[in-house]
């Protein structure tokens, strides 16, 4: 599958990502320069994490209105796969892409730690390889990851399942000390409405290789690449 | 012809620099200290009408200086 990594001035995680995809898991990935206007032949579409913009204004804020993001707007409307990891799970809350906002940590520390993440919702195409029942142990890096949303958001991110995971402790308990932010709900990671566009804090991208201390976040990438084959297999039947 | 624009975190919202600026206060000694807002302040040059600027400083205050998930905003136009 051809993955699309957007790249904006102040992005980190682009490298990682190209590279996990391609060496790790053995896709077809690129960089996308933020002044691109079309996105090519993309399956689908990765909004790494980073600093894009120097986090001016708003983390997110500037980065939204790149030439790219017009042309991921079209392609998630029209049901293409976008996953958002830390500043672009950001820049998609920005863009309306994702309910809700992310918020100075409530500790108002940048918290650089490993995390486990809870899988809430596992029919979705950023989950559906994930073991049920395995929590997830992911790094965490981040300033401004407290998750919130107005209360009929939230009540409408819970009947609609649009939570896809949250801060647990190892015993996989949801409560204020495993939460790293102070995130809502604990919530760590979202998606629409459609199922076809989610963002995460936590970076997935660099737990994807054992030598790394842990593989879990590579369940989430072969959740999408998983989805996207069954979808050209769909196209072909 | 000038905006300030003064952006705060909506009530609903938890501030924790406010929250961490009010305990400073009480610490150092500050009476009568209640809740304290962080926010920001922007000052936009402008030429041109008036009431134009007005609505497309607010147009741009829903678009991109403020997000209304989170944030209220005040625009003020001053000579």
């Amino acid at each position: 599958m051809n993955f699309a990594v957007l790249q904006f001035p102040g992005s980190n995680g682009d490298q990682d990502c190209v590279h996990v995809l391609a060496n790790a898991l053995g896709q077809t990935s690129r960089l996308l320069w933020h002044k691109e206007r079309s996105l090519g032949d993309a399956d689908a579409i990765i909004v790494p994490g980073g600093f894009s913009y120097g986090d001016y204004l708003r983390t997110g804020a500037i980065a939204r209105f790149s030439p790219v993001m017009q042309a991921v707007q079209n392609f998630a409307a029209q049901g293409g796969l976008v996953l958002g990891i830390c500043n672009g799970f950001q820049i998609l809350c920005e863009a309306g892409l994702l309910p809700g906002a992310l918020v100075r940590n409530r500790s108002l520390q940048f918290r650089c730690e490993t995390i486990f993440l809870k899988t809430a919702n596992y029919q979705t195409p950023f989950t559906e390889k994930i073991a049920k029942r395995k929590l997830l142990r992911i790094p965490i890096a981040h300033g401004e990851g407290c998750y919130f949303a107005g209360e009929e958001t939230l009540a409408e991110l819970k009947s609609r399942r649009q939570i896809l995971w949250r801060y647990v402790n190892a015993e996989g308990e949801a409560n204020p000390e495993a939460n790293p932010n102070g995130s809502l709900d604990n919530i760590a990671g979202v998606c629409n409405q459609a199922g076809n566009v989610a963002g995460l804090m936590p970076h997935p991208e660099r737990a994807s290789e054992a030598i790394l201390g842990s593989d879990d976040g590579r369940w989430i990438f072969e959740s999408m690449i998983q989805a996207l084959q069954q979808r050209a297999a769909a196209k072909v039947a | 012809m000038k905006a300030k624009i003064t952006i705060t975190p909506k009530k609903a919202v938890v501030d924790p620099q406010g929250k961490t600026v009010q305990r400073a206060l009480e610490q150092m000694g500050y009476q009568g200290i209640g809740a304290v807002h962080v926010g920001k302040y922007l000052e936009i040059e402008l030429t041109g009408d008036r009431a134009a600027a007005g609505s497309q400083l607010n147009d741009a205050c829903l678009k991109i200086l403020s997000n209304p998930v989170i944030e209220d905003f005040h625009v003020e136009i001053v000579d």
